[in-house]
């Protein structure tokens, strides 16, 4: 693959990992967005496979591997049963902040982005590096999905796009962190995620739904 | 040898677990959680001898680390895990009397609460950052259960605040520690994450980046050190937890993340000096101060009053922490396990009060002292050795953050903790003076036979009170060890 095609699919990949990420903000079914979700997890696979090919490690070509399986596979596949489980009403009814506040507030915390990370592509500029920002973006998006959402699977959703973020500034740094790391961390998203879900569960047999407004027991 | 002694700490709960895998919960079984955190006790100081004599030791093909900080570490993980663990047979017991667990509720919980002790040992051996973070996210879903076992909408509750922030803040740390990685790479002798090399190789690490990276991974742990500005989940989690986890979860897992705190300032002051961290901590424990004193005034609930009084312990280790110098850090290392043994003698005491009272409201218990002496004389000795009188050893060890702060040129900042810390250390006085002490209810009902506190339970409370005053009076055959991990400690300026 020459150099040209290696940057316009990476730099492809990361504009559908930001796409995805405000689509996100954009959709509330919980079911479109399990399905931006996975599309997401392809992107961030296609990234790993680039600097895979690009670097020619085995390594990352088996991380490309794994996140295709636990990001478009696993856990698409647990969110979905989350949801199956809240029954037909799953959708983010009342977010905190509307549509269009959203839409906005990504678009600043983007440029925010891109003004924190300068340091980070200074010290080694290259095409994976001057992505990083989209990485950081897609990390402070998911804290605001994470903060702004009341329904707990929607909570769950913006976890994991926080994750995501944080899995592509991994990507987009590397040449290695060393695989033991990579497969520990994979397990414990996985691990933390089962968690999540079965407490998910637990929270609609005790308090009926999932609206993280009707947490109201626990406060001073 | 060296290898088996430093897999025992996190094998033998791993074996313990497995045994109440097999064998379910029951009364032959109920003191192996026990024995496993006295073989773990004995583990640390078999290492503390070896450390002491050789030095720094390396196993498991690089991956695991003991120098005279973990070691300390491990010693504070053995003595409060023991004390919890001794505790549960009885406080299970009573459980299942009340109809509130299950023989099958005792085996996950003993399991769980096994992962639990194996997962905090492998955080304090990890000689990398990355294996850090793997052991101290999993202590969150290890405990994730533990909190909710009782699945009262409380305690479905906080479980999921407690793993939705945690996983957040812990997710935070590692994007800094990936960051650190980035840094790392672009070093001549590419160091990885592992804790020795990075400080080697600090002088070519670049400092912006490092910047970036050790701010995200101070706030990050400072989540599950129950630091803030994200420290919500703390009280919910250690008030609904079963007494036992509460004591571990406030006693030594606060004290575990610290820990990975205290790492990465070791980096961080070895790249940017020692003025980056020490502001970051400083703002971190000052706002977790004001926090945990302002909350405490009108707090209505023992076991979350116990809880804000942990927010504001760690606070004062950060203060410690930020103030470095060998006298601060000797201090803190101090003050890290006499918190865990009163911090842990005080949250079983609690579950054994709400246990025989069926209430955790400070307004609804009254008289503890004519009802159950001895319960009320542990719980009253435990809130006086965790404000820090003497005999107890955290007087000695709040004189030393204190003098280190004032000599270290941070008077004011010491000052104002030092006032917060005294204002969280009365509140605490009259709450529980409140509840121990008065005239037990007149008429009818009120004089139903007094419940009588199981010997264990008590034996325990008795041991951990009289060890916390005797490491105040002297630190004996911890001295040299606590000298040689503060100095590991401060690092090499």
């Amino acid at each position: 693959m020459s150099e040209t095609t290696y940057v316009q699919l990476l730099y492809l990949a990361c504009g559908g990992l930001l796409l995805t990420s405000v689509l996100m903000l954009w959709r509330r079914e919980l079911a479109v967005l399990i399905r931006v979700f996975a599309v997401q997890g392809f992107a961030l696979a296609v990234i790993a496979g680039l600097a895979a090919l690009h670097h020619g490690g085995i390594e990352l070509g088996a991380v490309a591997v794994g996140i295709l399986v636990l990001r478009v596979g696993i856990l698409p596949w647990l969110l979905r049963r989350a949801v199956a489980a809240v029954g037909p009403a799953s959708r983010e009814t009342r977010p905190l902040v509307n549509v269009a506040a959203s839409l906005l507030v990504a678009a600043v915390l983007t440029l925010l982005a891109y003004a924190v990370s300068r340091p980070l592509v200074e010290l080694a500029p290259a095409a994976a590096t001057s992505a990083i920002p989209i990485g950081v973006a897609v990390v402070l998006i998911g804290f605001f999905v994470l903060i702004t959402r009341r329904r707990a699977p929607s909570q769950l959703v913006g976890f994991l796009l926080m994750d995501n973020g944080i899995t592509a500034v991994g990507l987009l740094t590397t040449a290695g962190v060393a695989l033991t790391v990579e497969l520990g961390v994979a397990l414990d998203v996985l691990l933390a995620v089962l968690v999540l879900q079965i407490l998910t569960g637990r929270m609609r047999e005790t308090f009926g739904d999932t609206d993280v407004a009707e947490l109201r027991e626990l406060h001073d | 040898m060296i290898t088996l002694l430093m897999l025992a700490p996190v094998g033998l709960p791993v074996l313990g677990a497995l045994a109440y895998l097999l064998f379910g919960w029951r009364p032959a079984t109920a003191w192996i959680a026990a024995g496993a955190a006295a073989g773990e006790l004995a583990a640390a100081i078999g290492l503390a001898a070896v450390v002491d004599l050789s030095g720094p030791q390396i196993a498991v093909g690089g991956l695991a680390r003991v120098d005279a900080l973990s070691v300390f570490m491990l010693l504070v993980i053995g003595t409060v895990g023991l004390l919890a663990t001794a505790a549960s047979p009885s406080y299970l017991a009573a459980e299942i009397r009340a109809g509130r667990a299950s023989m099958r509720t005792a085996a996950r919980h003993s399991l769980l609460v096994q992962a639990f002790l194996a997962a905090m040992a492998s955080a304090v051996l990890a000689a990398d950052l990355g294996g850090l973070w793997i052991a101290i996210e999993a202590t969150t879903i290890v405990t994730a259960f533990l909190v909710g076992q009782r699945r009262t909408r409380a305690a479905v509750e906080a479980a999921w605040k407690y793993v939705v922030i945690c996983s957040t803040g812990i997710a935070l740390a590692l994007l800094g520690a990936l960051l650190l990685n980035y840094a790392a790479q672009h070093t001549p002798v590419r160091p990885g994450l592992n804790l020795v090399g990075l400080i080697a190789a600090a002088h070519t690490l670049d400092p912006a980046v490092t910047k970036i990276a050790v701010a995200m991974l101070v706030i990050g742990f400072g989540t599950k050190a129950g630091l803030a500005p994200l420290h919500a989940w703390l009280p919910d989690a250690h008030s609904q937890a079963p007494a036992p986890v509460s004591a571990l979860m406030s006693g030594v897992l606060l004290s575990v993340a610290f820990y990975a705190i205290l790492r990465v300032k070791l980096v961080a002051d070895a790249v940017l000096g020692a003025g980056f961290a020490r502001a970051l901590l400083l703002v971190m424990a000052l706002a977790s101060l004001a926090l945990a004193a302002s909350l405490l005034i009108a707090q209505r609930d023992y076991k979350r009053m116990l809880a804000y009084s942990s927010i504001e312990h760690l606070a004062l280790i950060a203060t410690g922490a930020a103030v470095g110098g060998p006298l601060a850090m000797a201090a803190v290392l101090l003050h890290m396990l006499g918190h865990g043994l009163a911090k842990g003698v005080l949250f079983l005491g609690a579950g054994q009060l709400s246990q025989t009272d069926g209430t955790s409201r400070i307004a609804q218990i009254r008289a503890v002292a004519a009802r159950q002496p001895v319960l009320a004389g542990c719980l009253g000795f435990g809130v006086l050795a965790l404000i820090g009188l003497p005999p107890f050893s955290i007087f000695a060890s709040e004189l030393g953050i204190a003098r280190a702060g004032f000599a270290a040129g941070l008077g004011w900042f010491t000052a104002i903790a030092l006032s917060l810390t005294a204002v969280a250390g009365a509140v605490l006085v009259i709450h529980v003076s409140r509840m121990l002490l008065g005239t037990p209810a007149e008429g009818p009902g009120a004089a139903t036979a007094s419940p009588r506190l199981p010997a264990a339970a008590g034996a325990v409370l008795l041991a951990g009170l009289t060890l916390s005053a005797a490491l105040g009076v002297t630190a004996g055959p911890l001295t040299g060890l606590l000298h040689s991990a503060a100095v590991i400690a401060v690092g090499t300026p």
